[in-house]
């Protein structure tokens, strides 16, 4: 149980970032149900663990341990996710439903359905970059890539986004 | 040509995390290099492409209360679990309390504040893009923006250029929100244009951090000190979390 103090100071530091914790899980489990539990757990341990908080960046912290969690609940859950370098599986099958059909040719389902078939390793560093507007020194805070790294996780990451829409725009061509 | 740069180099300088020698170095080489020309371009699409997407997901009403309610913090429903156990004993005395804090919740509660406020501040930003209105002070320098605002304000604003991380300093000027005078920051992000609103946050206890979307602008809102701070765009959501991330550095 926190001071009431630390308690303020959760409630300023940590608390405000919940959208960025929800917004990596759910990418991380490519569900949003099964991210918000994972989220609302996260919280939790942050809120267990943060007297260990030694102040810098709150986001990155927080970060960390959502990432750390999600990872925890994927290998539990889902083991055979984390071994796939690319989910050919996902990446060939149609959408999960019929709506999904319908509106294939949205730009936002392609993209999601792209960075969906990403291996979560390529995945993560995307959403941190790209939507959560990540430095790469908060990148290797919440990854654990060597900072000296980051760049070429990303180069990567983006060639295989890049392959995979190309790809998906051919196959819907076809 | 050889490209003697090795092909990552394209994806720092986009991220604008080499530093400002290599940058320029890179700027140079680019300007002859036809295959990092089409790297860039590439990966330059694809950014545009996944920040206009609205991939970002916040975190739902639900989750907001449920992490709230189980780690204490005062939520919009669950009101009792805040207050002290003996409180709850005497059913009336409960009641009453209750009562009491749902009058105190709803007046000092992020959410009825922060609504009115940030309609307010989306107003600001709309009409500063009005011509003429968009800035009182017109530079891309921190040394001349920041002096102009000493001599109108009691409070000191952040004032920064971060022209190297892709958010040049375009100006400041005055605007008038909920009543007071409050400093507007003015910074590009290639073609958008975003507005940093900042005013002093003594007494407000009820105003904290909180992010969201409105007419089809981006606002964040936060406090960085004793200062709050309010960021409003159309540039997107990550792009306004890097631009708050630079701020409070």
């Amino acid at each position: 149980m926190l001071e009431p103090q630390d308690k303020t100071r959760f409630e300023q530091l940590v608390l405000p970032h919940l959208d960025s914790a929800a917004n990596l899980a759910r990418w991380l489990l490519r569900n949003r149900a099964d991210a918000e539990d994972v989220a609302q757990e996260a919280m939790l341990r942050a809120y267990r663990f943060f007297d260990r908080f030694r102040g810098g960046d709150a986001r990155a912290w927080l970060l960390q341990i959502v990432r750390n969690t999600c990872y925890s609940w994927l290998e539990k859950h889902r083991p055979g996710e984390l071994m796939t370098e690319f989910d050919e599986d996902l990446h060939q099958r149609p959408g999960p439903n019929p709506e999904t059909l319908a509106t294939q040719a949205d730009e936002r389902q392609q993209l999601m359905r792209a960075l969906e078939s990403l291996p979560p390793r390529s995945r993560e560093v995307l959403v941190l970059r790209e939507l959560e507007g990540c430095s790469y020194k908060e990148i290797a805070e919440v990854t654990g890539i060597p900072m000296g790294t980051v760049m070429s996780t990303l180069s990567r990451a983006r060639e295989r986004l890049q392959r995979a829409l190309v790809s998906a725009a051919a196959k819907e061509a076809s | 040509m050889i490209c003697e740069f090795s092909p990552i180099t394209v994806h720092g300088y986009v991220d604008g995390e080499l530093d400002a020698v290599r940058s320029a170095e890179f700027e140079r080489h680019l300007e002859n290099c036809a295959e990092c020309q089409a790297t860039l371009q590439r990966v330059e699409s694809l950014r545009g492409r996944l920040q206009q997407s609205n991939l970002y997901e916040y975190a739902s009403p639900r989750l907001r209360e449920r992490v709230r309610k189980q780690l204490g913090f005062a939520t919009g429903v669950q009101v009792s679990g805040n207050l002290p156990r003996r409180f709850l004993m005497p059913a009336l005395a409960g009641l009453l309390a209750a009562a009491v804090f749902l009058i105190v919740f709803f007046l000092i509660s992020p959410g009825s504040q922060i609504a009115p406020i940030t309609a307010e501040l989306i107003d600001a930003h709309v009409r500063s893009l009005q011509p003429g209105h968009l800035t009182d002070v017109q530079s891309t320098d921190q040394h001349t923006v920041k002096p102009w605002f000493d001599g109108r304000l009691d409070f000191v604003p952040p004032v920064a250029d971060y022209s190297a991380q892709g958010f040049p300093l375009l100006g400041g000027r005055l605007d008038v929100v909920d009543g007071r005078t409050v400093a507007g920051v003015v910074y590009g992000r290639r073609k958008h244009l975003i507005n940093l609103f900042a005013w002093p946050a003594r007494g407000q206890k009820g105003l904290s951090a909180a992010s969201g979307s409105q007419q089809g602008y981006n606002w964040i809102m936060w406090r960085s000190g004793d200062m709050q701070l309010c960021l409003v765009s159309d540039a997107s959501a990550a792009d306004l979390h890097e631009l708050k991330n630079l701020i409070n550095r």
